[in-house]
């Protein structure tokens, strides 16, 4: 059918100047986005606020007595109207002062604040460490594709996005801290003082996720090129005799960038599934072990924060994947 | 109409040969599946222990020939845990992908079949579902409602539903364009019997194939919320959490922490590599 690209939400657009095309596209593409993390705060508030139930009898538990349970109730605004609530916590998210803490009375933005910048820390150095690699790997296993090094990679990675994350972080905990005694365990010294202590308390973190995310990220690199090495000008290139170092970092990657670079921000997105497990598993005082946390005390303004605050990333860097997309791709601007 | 002109515009069902097509890879991994399987659910029978009972004192003990995958923290006999537990893992992962096939693939149709205003606001309330990380939705309603097992199966089946959605929906639309389906439209047939005779058979491999991938992202998912302690409640546990409840032999290199992820990423491991060497299917991707 004729809509088939509704998906990235664009219509129909004249061919005209390009310039203003595209900036159209990316801004109707940003204002996608904001209304689809509206919706998303719309779905995570009344997850957790219009249950069937009493919030406060949820937090509280059944053994909670009645004064307990007014007093929550009050402090909740449960006896103001739904909408009522919701734009109030809205205008809070907006404005950085997403309520208190039902647990220890804290503010939000107090608990969430240090532990957003510990888990983008911890994400970036996993973003530095996996890119490159993942490059160099796909990169290879597209130009070499249907060889031995091909097929291993394949296998490989294959097997690796299907491995729970956990086991990578038990495994490397069982090999570098226990059998070899080279980095220290289950534990993560925020206080190092020398370099090289900084990296051995990042060392199994930071591995352990860039081994959950960089086989998906090989993976697309390398198909996001393979397709490029299907078309016909690159055969003409072959035909005519280009050789083959020329033929890819000459012909080939730079149209394949935009497919790559858009692999790369989607399989950044996976980094938010791994960073809860492994954040959980070494102690790390990141905001998704804050938001695993407050789930088994059910400390809900936290828990909305923190789901806020993880899908925004999320949606980010899917958004930032479409802008490569439409940028690099000189056929988005005149559909 | 004679025969000979319907069948020119009859829809093209592939047949297949007993193995597929598959490779041997392909063919080792299917085996595996199926072993895992038959143990789910004979299992407990196969069990030397009872999976609940103290049987030494032996705490995180080694692998041996009275106990194959040595004892846990409570010097329960590992063997007997795994094998209880693969029903939780593969109980609740079956019918939670199930649940999303299903869903995917009648709402993808619908989509497809019924375009207009009906698409637009299925696709948009299946944006939104796409725009939470699958882990930060379960926790979210973990957090609400907790974490029984209807709960799980129903929060899993949702997150994966969008996922079979999109490909449902733009397959079926790549199909109506089709001349069978001009041809079956013009012969006077109605909308339901187009989409039950002449679309559907010809999906049945993307959506078998997309059905295995959807499974693989639940017991991921399902176990790694065991693991952070927040899927299946104690005395009941899957996978995940037994590697959860023996998370404090880890410094003693006891079995019972490795033993079930490696059960988990033998199942997973085995679906995608079937999924992968299916002749119809190049290039995997998760999503």
């Amino acid at each position: 059918m004729a809509d088939a690209s509704a998906a990235t939400g664009s219509g129909t657009i004249r061919v005209s100047a390009s310039h203003s095309v595209v900036l159209g596209l990316i801004l109707r593409r940003t204002g996608l986005s904001l209304l689809l993390l509206l919706t998303v705060s719309i779905v995570v508030f009344a997850g957790t606020e219009l249950l069937p139930g009493d919030v406060a009898q949820i937090v509280l538990g059944q053994s909670a007595t009645p004064d307990a349970l007014a007093g929550l109730r009050l402090t909740l605004h449960l006896d103001q109207p739904a909408w009522h609530r919701y734009f109030t916590w809205l205008f809070g998210l907006l404005t950085l002062n997403p309520g208190e803490s039902l647990v220890n009375n804290m503010p939000v933005a107090d608990l969430v604040g240090g532990r957003l910048g510990n888990s983008l820390l911890l994400a970036s150095l996993t973003t530095l460490v996996t890119v490159p690699l993942a490059l160099l790997i796909g990169i290879t296993a597209a130009v070499w594709r249907g060889s031995p090094y091909d097929r291993t990679v394949n296998l490989l990675t294959v097997a690796a996005v299907s491995v729970p994350e956990f086991l990578f972080a038990t495994s490397a905990v069982l090999i570098f801290a226990v059998h070899l005694h080279w980095l220290p365990a289950l534990s993560y010294a925020a206080d190092a003082d020398s370099f090289s202590g900084l990296l051995r308390s990042f060392a199994l973190p930071v591995g352990t996720l860039a081994v959950a995310i960089f086989p998906q990220m090989a993976r697309m690199t390398r198909a996001a090129l393979i397709s490029t090495l299907g078309s016909s000008y690159i055969e003409m290139a072959v035909l005519k005799g280009v050789r083959p170092v020329r033929l890819i970092l000459r012909h080939a990657l730079p149209n394949a960038l935009g497919p790559i670079a858009n692999a790369i921000a989607l399989s950044l997105s996976f980094l938010l599934g791994g960073i809860v497990v492994v954040e959980s598993v070494f102690n790390y005082p990141g905001l998704a072990k804050l938001m695993v946390d407050a789930v088994s005390t059910r400390d809900m303004p936290l828990v909305q924060a923190c789901a806020m605050i993880f899908c925004s990333g999320y949606l980010l860097l899917v958004l930032t994947a479409d802008i490569v997309a439409i940028l690099s791709n000189p056929r988005l601007r005149y559909r | 109409m004679s025969a000979a002109q319907r069948t020119a515009v009859v829809a093209p069902v592939r047949r297949r040969s007993v193995t597929l097509g598959l490779s041997a890879t392909g063919c080792v991994a299917a085996l595996v599946v199926i072993a895992l399987l038959v143990l789910a659910v004979i299992g407990p029978m196969l069990a030397p222990y009872p999976p609940g009972a103290i049987v030494t004192d032996d705490l995180f003990g080694p692998m041996s020939r009275a106990h194959l995958f040595g004892t846990d923290y409570l010097g329960r006999d590992m063997l007997s845990r795994i094998l209880e537990s693969a029903r939780y893992t593969l109980g609740i992962a079956l019918p939670a992908a199930a649940l999303a096939s299903l869903t995917g693939t009648s709402l993808g149709m619908l989509a497809a079949s019924a375009g207009g205003l009906t698409d637009a606001a299925l696709s948009r309330a299946m944006d939104t579902l796409i725009c939470f990380p699958s882990i930060i939705f379960s926790l979210v309603v973990v957090a609400a409602c907790g974490s029984s097992v209807t709960v799980l199966i129903l929060t899993a089946g949702v997150i994966y539903t969008p996922g079979c959605f999109r490909i449902v929906r733009s397959i079926a639309t790549d199909i109506s364009a089709k001349d069978f389906v001009h041809a079956a439209r013009a012969r006077g047939e109605r909308s339901p019997a187009i989409v039950l005779e002449e679309i559907l058979p010809n999906m049945v491999a993307p959506i078998l194939t997309d059905f295995g991938l959807r499974f693989v992202f639940i017991v991921l998912l399902l176990s790694s919320l065991s693991f952070l302690g927040l899927g299946i409640q104690p005395p009941y546990s899957d996978w995940g959490g037994l590697v959860r409840e023996n998370l404090d032999g880890l410094s003693s290199g006891a079995p019972a922490v490795l033993i079930p992820a490696i059960c988990i990423a033998v199942l997973t491991v085995s679906i995608n590599l079937l999924i992968d060497s299916l002749p119809s299917r190049k290039g995997a991707r998760r999503g």
